[in-house]
């Protein structure tokens, strides 16, 4: 396969290892914040290529993990409704909320639908005029444009019972959360596809405001290595900038009209992520003038952010920090376990503890 | 039957009731089989796909399974052939000669007969291929909604091979075995998924829903130190390894790059976050072999039509943990655990 | 659902389109992306196309990781 098989052979793997162990001539802490890239690496065994003097953790980026119980709740809630079909991407549909899940309702007789597109979801609408499709928009800045695209789309041919619970996030603000949050972190590993739509621009905060490395990162087990060989090379050199590995997709001013788009239809506010908190305009809403497509005005739901903290015995909020790590929480592979999840980490093939449990256990 | 022997309990809330997770093959249908079933009939691990059964000094195998696939017709056969290949095959890995059938149907009410006449058709001529007889069955119609289009039910008999007995509970099994997989894996779930049209995409990719009796047939005469086969069904590739470990208490290395996947499943499964090695097949065996036999095991079955990408993909090594190591496309390795959760609902 | 993975593009109709993943076809919105046509390689998200993939970056990036790999010999 073109663009993704290149980046996977063995010598050059080896290759890039043996020249980030010549370089590592010290401590380094890297942190990533993308479900991506968290998969990615434990898929690819990557911790096992890299010196023992380089440590990765895995930040915020997995945004069904960051989603607050109280969206889980709602979307459970509005599954209740007779003339309601929820469409949802899939791992939603898993994840715990204070009483139930879409999982649970859907055994029950709830129209809950997985579906891989926002634009799939604005097609059941216009197949079935007579229930409200809930399309639950969540994602970072990847996500984000398409979901504008379907309201745009919706607005124009007029197709009024589809609508958005959206919970579309953005990551510089969680990032500069957890910088200020005081992590030891020396550099970052960037979302390389949220990066796609915003461009390096969005992130030359953390070299330039925070004096820390940043590269910006493809997927593939090479651009994975490779940026970790950057961020050595910076910090040996002490000369922090932003800087793109992914240049096959990633340029300083991302994709304008994806940006468009996301300006059109939605505008920042503060939101809720779990385990972090209420973090400043870090949330999309919907502006007003696509509001007939916001769920949470049709159904006029309390949008009141629930408790985004976590009881004591789930750590998925320390772990979504990089404080801990997934087995250092006591619930991990015992009474937490992909098949019953207690918390989001676990239930997203994205979350940290998910791919903890399915790469690394015993391993 | 099959499931592994691991003990661990699970005591998730969901258990009150079956889920579509029971019915997936991993994990949770061994823990149902092992602990609703086995205990109350009497049946003794290890469980294998057939049972054996000595009828007075002659071996007999014997299995059974229900075919319940939704779509019934896809890119490479319909419910039909499965129904046929999928009960020759658990026969034909137990190491005997498949050679009595029966069809049980139970037909939802308002089914096209038009549609009864092609399945039927198609598994007339899947047992002519597999050289065995289809001699006896049942039909039932249920109420409209009451079942969901066709379910159907085979069971077979045949003879063991002389000497052979022990390929289903791989008690010949050994630290240096090889272990070959007779092709690509993958290639019924997504020809599966693709006639669903669920999940918006389009492929060319077709089941490979085949009988491989005669196959194995081939392998048998030819080769004296085949140790174990099991055909790969739901649960795929890593399912199988894992019940390998756990039957023999030993340790399995397996390589990526070695396990042959073809380009269209591999572009999905990226897609679609799913892992090859846990996609359900219906025409692929594993064998582990003696490692001074395994280049002729190799050679039979690349010279079939149905193995002509047989690879060795890994080997039975002598630690003594039950575990099953995954050798990475990028050099590095990981812990191939078996599949918690389903991927498919039905898919055979 | 994170899964971004580069796509070709095969056939254009209107807004959307029919891309490929090694073989497997999948429907695009072209809605995020001007000025694309078939044998394009996009990356494909969520059902749809974010952003182009420049092939010239991409031979140079692969140019640059076999340097370092002839090197290291």
């Amino acid at each position: 396969m073109k663009y993704i098989d290149e980046y996977r052979t063995e010598r050059l793997i080896r290759t890039l290892a043996r020249k980030i162990k010549e370089e590592a001539s010290q401590e380094y802490v890297f942190m990533e914040v993308c479900g991506g890239h968290t998969a990615a690496i434990h898929r690819f065994g990557i911790p096992s290529l890299l010196p023992g003097n380089i440590n990765l953790l895995s930040g915020p980026g997995c945004p069904v993990c960051v989603t607050p119980l109280g969206f889980i709740d709602r979307a459970v809630a509005l599954a209740m409704h007779e003339d309601v079909i929820i469409t949802t991407f899939g791992d939603l549909i898993r994840v715990p909320g204070s009483v139930s899940s879409l999982e649970k309702e859907k055994v029950r007789g709830a129209d809950v639908r997985i579906v891989f597109s926002a634009l799939d979801a604005l097609t059941l609408a216009a197949n079935n005029k007579d229930k409200k499709i809930v399309f639950l928009g969540i994602g970072f800045e990847t996500t984000a444009p398409g979901t504008a695209a379907a309201l745009i789309k919706a607005k124009e041919s007029g197709t009024d019972n589809f609508m958005v619970m959206c919970a579309h996030k953005i990551m510089p603000p969680a990032m500069e959360a957890i910088i200020s949050d005081g992590t030891l972190i020396n550099g970052f590993i960037c979302p390389g596809h949220v990066a796609t739509i915003t461009g390096s621009n969005a992130f030359r905060f953390i070299s330039e405001k925070y004096n820390l490395a940043c590269v910006i990162s493809g997927f593939e087990p090479a651009d994975i290595m490779l940026a970790v060989y950057m961020l050595v090379q910076q910090i040996n050199n002490r000369q922090f900038k932003t800087e793109i590995q992914y240049s096959r997709a990633v340029t300083d001013e991302g994709n304008l009209k994806a940006q468009r788009l996301m300006n059109e239809v939605f505008e920042l506010s503060d939101a809720g992520w779990r385990g972090l908190g209420t973090i400043k305009s870090s949330g999309l809403k919907i502006r007003e003038k696509y509001v007939m497509f916001d769920a949470e005005n049709v159904f006029q739901i309390n949008t009141e952010e629930t408790d985004t903290s976590e009881d004591g015995t789930c750590l998925c909020g320390e772990v979504l920090r990089g404080r801990k790590k997934p087995p250092e929480c006591r619930l991990f592979a015992k009474a937490c376990t992909p098949e019953n999840p207690l918390g989001a980490c676990m239930v997203s093939g994205e979350g940290a503890c998910n791919a903890f449990y399915k790469y690394k256990r015993n391993g | 039957m099959k499931a592994p022997a691991t003990l661990f309990i699970n005591t998730n809330v969901m258990d009150k009731h079956i889920t579509l997770n029971h019915g997936s093959g991993g994990r949770l249908t061994g823990e149902l089989i092992r602990n609703i079933f086995a205990s109350r009939f009497g049946i003794k691990e290890p469980f294998t796909d057939s049972a054996i059964l000595d009828n007075q000094g002659q071996e007999l195998a014997f299995t059974t399974d229900s075919y319940v696939i939704d779509p019934i017709f896809f890119p490479g056969g319909d419910i039909g052939k499965l129904a046929v290949c999928g009960t020759v095959n658990d026969l034909a890995v137990a190491g005997a000669i498949p050679r009595f059938l029966s069809a049980s149907f139970i037909i939802e009410e308002g089914f096209r007969l038009k549609d009864l006449i092609t399945i039927t058709d198609s598994m007339a001529r899947e047992a002519l291929e597999a050289e065995v007889r289809i001699v006896t069955g049942d039909t039932k119609v249920v109420e409209k909604g009451k079942c969901d289009k066709i379910f159907i039910t085979t069971t077979g008999t045949g003879v063991i091979r002389d000497g052979y007995k022990h390929v289903g509970t791989a008690e010949k099994v050994r630290a240096g075995d090889m272990l070959i997989i007779s092709g690509p894996v993958g290639n019924h779930s997504v020809a599966v998924m693709s006639a669903r049209n669920q999940l918006g995409f389009i492929s060319q990719v077709v089941s490979d829903c085949a009988s491989l009796n005669c196959m194995i047939g081939r392998m048998l005469d030819t080769c004296r130190e085949i140790h174990f086969m099991r055909d790969i069904t739901r649960g795929g590739l890593a399912t199988v390894l894992n019940e390998l470990a756990v039957m023999t208490g030993l340790g399995i290395t397996v390589t990526e790059n070695k396990i042959p996947v073809d380009e269209p499943v591999k572009g999905l499964c990226e897609m679609m976050g799913f892992d090859p090695l846990y996609l359900a097949n219906e025409g692929k065996v594993l064998i582990a072999v003696d490692k001074n036999e395994s280049e002729k095991a190799l050679g039979v079955l690349r010279s079939d039509s149905l193995g002509t990408k047989a690879e060795i993909i890994g080997e039975i090594t002598g630690d003594r943990n039950k575990t099953v190591v995954l050798k990475t496309i990028t050099g590095g390795s990981r812990i191939l655990d078996m599949h918690s959760g389903t991927q498919l609902p039905r898919i055979c | 659902m994170c899964l971004s993975l580069p796509a070709k593009i095969i056939e254009i109709n209107g807004d959307m389109a029919d891309v490929s993943v090694g073989g497997t076809v999948f429907k695009a919105g072209l809605q995020l992306l001007d000025d694309v046509k078939p044998g394009d390689y996009v990356l494909l998200h969520a059902g749809f196309a974010i952003q182009k993939i420049n092939e010239t970056e991409a031979m140079e990036m692969l140019r640059l990781l076999e340097e370092m790999e002839n090197s290291m010999d």
